[in-house]
């Protein structure tokens, strides 16, 4: 097999390769997974491509080996990833929640079967006080450059960033290009053993524990404290984005995400070349929510519409939104082939028109 | 009366602080575990080989759960905090990704045979250059003694007041036994801390594992027996000889496993 470099060239790439061609530009030394569609040929393709760049690429014998391979991976500063669909990512959570308290970089790639996973996804399923930087890609072009920004949140906050995908994102091919290939150096919290024996031995720990011998305590007020100020300075710090159009003179914003985003875009396109008066707007950040510019776009708006492949998640942060000032109102739901993995027999341009026509004419 | 310091007159020495006796590695003295525990007798042993064996600057250690996490924040040695079960992945993690470092794992056996059994056993089957380090008392020392899967039959724990029974209950499950058997181990040794002569040969296990990781001989494990006379229900000066007549006499003391002595 011969392993070809990632280029600035436009190529040919099935979703899955690119997004592991991505990971790799992006800095990112250290993968373990655990097979299970849609995520599966990225582990495939982590496996074919880190090891002749002297990466590691871990095949764990489940979900929590690979969270905590790369839990141990990060903790030496080693840029890090892992992923799953949702159904993995849910045997993970316990990890994912102490890795963020841990204060530790790790990007988690979520190949979601439809979008039943949002709420997994944006609220966490695991205990305590803390949230995951979320990126929602619409195509392929949109998730190589998300990769990227996911391993420089990742690397800026210390705490992990989830990009999610789905089926569609990981088994088209679309023609990309992939960044060139850029390194990382480990911080200098990272471990790597030299400490020891200074006096100061450094201490990665999610239980707000520090050396005795450093005089800093352990005072578990101290480190909650410290966690709710870290997730409030990166919830305001962190750049929301939402892709908007056609929203100046809407009567009716649809709002949607990820690859049924890219559907319900061209539906409203359609509808505008009509001459009906339709906007969209599509969050990128699912965390941070782009509430400002979903709040804007439905400012002179009558009702906003929102579309996602599941029974109403995402909903409820577009109504914290614009907090009632326009009533919200739900037109997608499960929409699912029977292979399960979230082939949505209604991401068809038509059906979606229909649907956002009556709410229009309501 | 023996056992008692004579205060009828003025001491011929002046007192020693419990920092006197600290080895190095370990910082403050200070740890919150019971008199008569095993476990800071273990943890010493395990710090000194590091020391002895010159790796204190290529060392992380990753510290499961239990009440030997009291460690964690007093090791002058690179320390880890994984989550109770998994050290061993996380373990494989830093090593990995630094093949340079020296890493071994502290678990207890709550931690490793109960609720992180598949983590030590696929860590040993991938051979994993890493040392692992059960401290085994037989009960779950830190919620106040409770049966885990390494109590031996007839025990009583606070959840199996009539004693461990095997109907009820199930057997022990004897890990270093298990892992003996697993292709990818390169060494595994049961240990003691109950009586002089057991440190010494517990000392040696654990020279003798970081040595294996340092030849990237393998995967290899120390099991060391600890007293928990908190978690046992008995005396404190009892404990070493109810370790020897309980927990050790079903899992017994000695080297199961060493690829390297050929």
């Amino acid at each position: 097999v011969t392993v070809t470099a990632p280029t600035e060239e436009r190529r040919l790439l099935e979703g899955s390769r690119a997004i592991a061609q991505a990971m790799i530009a992006a800095g990112c030394r250290f993968f373990a997974g655990y097979p299970m569609t849609p995520f599966t040929e990225v582990l495939e393709h982590m496996a074919e491509l880190l090891p002749p760049i002297g990466g590691v690429c871990m095949n764990a014998e489940s979900e929590l080996e690979a969270v905590g391979m790369a839990w141990g991976a990060a903790a030496t500063g080693t840029p890090a990833a892992t992923g799953s669909t949702g159904q993995g990512l849910s045997l993970m959570q316990e990890s994912l929640a102490e890795i963020t308290l841990a204060r530790l970089p790790l990007v988690v790639l979520d190949m979601a079967r439809a979008q039943g996973d949002y709420y997994q996804a944006t609220r966490g399923g695991g205990h305590g006080d803390y949230r995951h930087i979320v990126l929602a890609p619409v195509d392929l072009a949109e998730a190589v450059s998300l990769v990227g920004l996911a391993f420089e949140l990742t690397e800026r906050w210390r705490n992990p960033v989830l990009v999610m995908g789905d089926y569609y994102l990981a088994h088209t091919a679309r023609s990309v290009a992939i960044p060139a290939l850029r390194t990382r150096p480990a911080p200098e919290w990272a471990l790597d053993g030299s400490s020891g024996g200074s006096g100061h031995a450094k201490l990665v720990s999610f239980l707000g524990t520090a050396k005795q011998r450093d005089d800093v305590g352990y005072d578990l007020a101290d480190h909650y404290a410290a966690s709710a100020a870290h997730l409030t300075e990166m919830a305001a710090g962190v750049e929301p984005r939402c892709e908007t159009a056609h929203t100046e003179d809407a009567d009716v914003v649809v709002v949607a995400f990820g690859t049924p985003a890219a559907y319900v875009r061209a539906a409203v396109r359609e509808l505008r070349a009509e001459g009906r008066r339709v906007g969209y707007a599509r969050p990128i950040t699912l965390f941070p929510f782009p509430t400002e510019a979903v709040s804007l776009a439905a400012a002179d708006a009558r009702c906003v519409a929102v579309y996602e492949n599941n029974q109403g998640q995402m909903v409820d942060d577009v109504r914290l939104a614009v907090l009632g000032r326009v009533p919200v109102h739900f037109i997608g739901g499960l929409s699912l082939d029977s292979s399960g993995f979230g082939i949505a027999p209604d991401l068809e341009v038509a059906t979606l028109k229909s649907r956002i026509q009556a709410v229009m004419d309501r | 009366m023996s056992g008692f310091v004579p205060t009828g007159q003025a001491p011929d020495r002046p007192a020693r602080l419990v920092e006197d006796f600290t080895p190095d590695l370990i910082d403050v003295g200070a740890h919150h575990l019971c008199p008569g525990c095993g476990e800071p007798v273990a943890m010493r042993c395990a710090v000194e080989a590091v020391g002895q064996l010159d790796l204190v600057r290529r060392t992380v250690a990753v510290f499961g759960i239990g009440c030997y996490t009291a460690f964690s924040n007093n090791l002058d040695v690179e320390v880890l905090q994984a989550l109770h079960g998994r050290a061993p992945s996380l373990a494989t993690g830093v090593k990995r990704a630094r093949p340079d470092t020296v890493v071994l794992t502290v678990q207890g056996d709550g931690d490793m045979v109960n609720e992180g059994l598949q983590e030590v056993l696929h860590t040993a089957a991938r051979g994993e250059n890493v040392t692992c380090i059960m401290l085994n008392n037989g009960v779950f020392g830190e919620t106040g003694g409770h049966m885990t899967a390494t109590t031996v039959l007839g025990q009583r724990t606070k959840n199996t007041l009539e004693g461990r029974d095997a109907t009820r209950h199930g057997r022990p499950i004897l890990l270093s036994t298990l892992l003996a058997h697993i292709d990818g181990a390169a060494f595994v040794a049961r240990g003691a801390v109950n009586t002089a002569g057991n440190v010494a040969r517990t000392k040696r296990y654990l020279l003798h594992a970081l040595e294996c990781q340092v030849r990237g001989a393998g995967f290899s494990f120390v099991e060391i027996l600890t007293m928990c006379p908190t978690g046992w229900f008995v005396e404190t000066e009892e404990a070493p000889q109810y370790l020897g007549d309980n927990l050790a006499s079903v899992h017994s003391p000695g080297v199961l496993k060493d690829v390297l002595a050929g």
